[in-house]
């Protein structure tokens, strides 16, 4: 009987492929949120396991900030085209033109937050009723206390104190009209286990991932990338130092690490013995205690 | 301060792959101690990021509280800290070089009952903690319960705060005896004792030597050393289609999978099944998994099963083998935990989900209500609230294929809907009926039978 053992990584798997099947077959209309970004990317390739030799049944969207990195816009183009799915991509930018929302001020302007507004309205525009995220619980306290599948009012909003009971496997996913629900298969997984089934998988990544040279200043302790997006303050300069990418997100609030690491095996060595979380390198979180909580609230990722 | 996260020895593959893994929760009564423990036993065991630890540092301070706050690893609402208690699970994932351990932290705040029911639900271990001042109390029995009824096969009980009782082994023991009485009556094979102070770090992963009188091992020995057999299911073939793949292209024209996982028992190419409740067999052709054909399947591989013929089959139903069936019936005896602050309608009607199956249900009768404290049954007072549990007949609209509880978790769970709310306002575990009593109403089982 002991022969029917399945490692910790095809638990993680099975389950996440079980999440995927149950967002098919529940709701009527889903979209997997697809950013270019390792856990997504992950998702993504778990979608089509989920669903082969069929064709991923549901659209892969993107919201753009316009303030992306070039390899990860990249990336998402070539990878949609690769497994032939339908991509969406809807801009912040456009969002802001038609008045809504706003620009930030101040002095570490990002349109990070602003996505939770193009977000929301490309869900109403195309009445998605489920929308799959690669967030994960190790990831940050707040998403810590997500269940798989999560309900959204018909504002978007989460009600962290309200949540359905979870019990088991059995997920449910009603809802009544104009509320939707955000479905997260890799709520188990940790930053290490995403690595492993990269390398298990062999999954091409964005190469920003890897070591490489890249001229970045450093505000607050993060290492932002030089982009058009950021104004140097008065004592700051651009250095060219070696570094890669623990999480990919909006480039004016996504810091890099210092990492001589090129290959997918030293990548998982640095995860290894890394000693702060891959969040520490996100500005966004800083900004308060509950940042992320607040965020969640409103309707984000 | 030194604190390396992932310890260095999970980098290589194939030790990384093959450790095993301890899902475990706690329970307990507020303020018992879980958050603390939980967080004193990441810091102890070097399992805390260097910026977490920076920021709960930071934090405490602001809080002009004295003793780092571990509860606030876990504690990452708003509303939580704001209260010091827990509302909802938090998840932790941490690794020694043993094993690799899913924690769900759970409130032990009475309101928040259906949130504690929601982590351990997926548990193999959970750890209850005793504040050792207070010694056992209803909500001590209360999760107990639970747990016994979830099926959770290990039990820590942590005799927590002993620095309050200067380490006594009278009134350790004198818990232990308390706790043991009123175990007896629940169905948990394994139950373990230990004094703790989750404040101090005392037995949490180093052996304290101000309880020299306790002979065993810290909490982390005993969460690294017991003994996790599969609780799954890998004799009664059970296998529920989730949703049928068809992919209409010109490579694979003529393909139709069923996607489901196996809840149950072993599959394998040439098995011969019975789709249920129709009853019509098929023999199965080919069975795909994520890497590709497999040669056989088991719980809780998530696969796609194509048959060699042409059957009628969908989302709800159940594949077994002829010789080997669960019942097909629209009655249901179960054990009910109750979420919502809305009685259980004694004639109501409920949306039930088992397995991948969705119909309506009229509860037909509330056999008797749990006294929390004393585990009796009490048959004059049947009006299940929020929190309670209790045994209910239902019937359902279409039938459902099941399994008792105790037998298998998937096929012997369900959860309750509220028709119009949507909330999720029940949590079923069904019973083991001998033949006699199905058809004698009002003549039931020991519910430690379940
Ligand atoms: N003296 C002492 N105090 C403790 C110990 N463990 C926890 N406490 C204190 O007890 C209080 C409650 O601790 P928590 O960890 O938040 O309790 P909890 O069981 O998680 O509470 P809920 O999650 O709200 O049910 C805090 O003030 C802790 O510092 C201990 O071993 N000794
Ligand atoms: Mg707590």
């Amino acid at each position: 009987m002991s022969s029917y053992n399945l490692t910790h990584l095809a638990q993680l798997e099975h389950e996440a492929i079980f999440v995927l099947r149950e967002v098919a077959a529940q709701f009527e209309r889903p979209a997997l949120l697809f950013s270019g970004g390792k856990d997504s990317i992950v998702m993504a390739r778990l979608a089509q396991k989920a669903f082969a030799p069929a064709r991923i049944p549901f659209p892969l969207v993107h919201v753009d900030t316009g303030h992306n990195f070039a390899e990860t816009i990249e990336y998402r183009d070539w990878f949609a085209a690769e497994i032939g799915a339908r991509l969406v991509v809807r801009l912040v930018e456009d969002s802001i033109k038609a008045g809504r929302c706003q620009e930030e001020k101040g002095l570490n302007p990002s349109r990070n937050g602003l996505q939770t507004v193009t977000l929301l309205d490309t869900i109403e525009e195309f009445k998605f009723d489920a929308c799959l995220g690669g967030a994960r619980r190790d990831e940050e306290k707040a998403r810590a206390k997500e269940r798989f599948f999560s309900h959204r009012d018909e504002f978007g909003q989460w009600d962290p104190k309200n949540q359905r009971p979870e019990l088991w496997n059995l997920f449910n996913g009603r809802k009544n009209q104009g509320e939707h629900f955000r479905v997260f298969p890799l709520s188990n997984w940790t930053e290490m286990d995403v690595w492993q089934y990269i390398a298990r998988e062999n999954l091409r990544i964005p190469s920003i991932y890897f070591s490489h040279s890249r001229r970045v200043v450093n505000r607050n302790g993060v290492l932002l990338a030089e982009s058009p997006y950021i104004t140097l303050l008065e004592g700051e300069c651009y250095e060219e130092r070696i570094v890669r990418y623990r999480t990919v997100g909006d480039s004016t609030c996504t810091g890099a690490v210092e990492s001589p690491a090129a290959t997918l095996g030293e990548v998982i060595q640095e995860v290894a013995s890394a000693r702060v979380t891959e969040r520490g390198t996100r500005a966004d979180d800083k900004r308060s205690e509950s940042a992320m909580e607040d965020r969640k609230k409103a309707g984000y990722f | 301060m030194s604190s390396s996260a992932a310890p260095a020895h999970v980098h290589t593959d194939e030790h990384y792959l093959s450790m095993d893994l301890l899902r475990f929760t706690t329970a307990g009564s507020v303020d018992d101690g879980k958050s603390t423990l939980i967080g004193r036993l990441l810091y102890d065991s070097k399992a805390i990021f260097e910026d977490t630890l920076e920021n709960l540092e930071r934090v405490t301070e602001q809080r002009g509280e004295e003793n780092l706050n571990l509860a606030l690893l876990t504690d990452g609402l708003r509303a939580e800290r704001e209260q010091g208690i827990t509302i909802d699970v938090a998840y932790r994932y941490f690794a020694t070089p043993r094993r690799k351990f899913i924690i769900a932290d759970t409130p032990g705040h009475i309101q928040y009952t259906r949130n504690m029911v929601t982590g351990a639900s997926t548990a193999n271990l959970a750890i209850i903690l005793i504040d050792a001042r207070k010694g056992v109390i209803e909500q001590t029995c209360r999760h107990s319960f639970i747990a016994s009824l979830l099926g959770i096969p290990h039990v820590v009980v942590a005799v927590n705060k002993m620095d309050l009782v200067d380490f006594s082994e009278a009134r350790f023991n004198e818990i232990v005896a308390q706790y043991s009485e009123f175990a007896s009556r629940l169905s948990i094979p394994d139950i373990k004792f230990i004094p703790i102070s989750a404040l101090h770090g005392d037995n949490v992963v180093e052996k304290s030597a101000r309880t020299p009188w306790y002979q065993g091992g810290a909490l982390l020995y005993t969460l690294e050393t017991v003994y996790i057999g599969s609780d799954l299911n890998h004799v009664d073939p059970r296998f529920s289609v989730q949703t049928v793949i068809r992919p209409n292209n010109d490579a694979h024209h003529d393909f139709r999978g069923f996607a489901g996982r196996v809840a149950g028992g072993v599959f394998k190419p040439g098995d011969e099944i019975v789709s249920l409740p129709s009853g019509l067999p098929a023999v199965i052709k080919s069975l795909h998994g994520p890497e590709g054909e497999l040669a056989e399947a088991f719980a809780p591989m998530s696969v796609v099963m194509t048959l060699d013929r042409e059957i009628d089959s969908s989302r709800g139903d159940l594949f077994a083998k002829a010789h080997n069936q669960p019942a097909v019936t629209q009655d249901v005896e179960a054990m009910v935990c109750w979420f919502s602050p809305a009685k259980l309608n004694p004639a109501g009607k409920y949306i039930l989900r088992h397995a991948t199956r969705e119909t309506k249900c009229a509860v037909k009768a509330v056999r008797y209500k749990v006294d929390i404290n004393t585990l009796r049954k009490q048959t004059d007072d049947v009006a299940i609230g929020m929190n309670d549990i209790g045994r209910v007949f239902l019937r359902t609209a279409v039938p459902l294929m099941t399994d008792p509880y105790k037998r298998n978790r998937t096929t012997g769970s369900f959860i309750l809907i509220d028709e119009f709310t949507n909330a999720t306002v029940g949590a079923g575990m069904i019973l083991w009926l001998e033949p006699a009593e199905r058809s004698a109403a009002g003549q039931f089982a020991d519910m430690g039978g379940l």
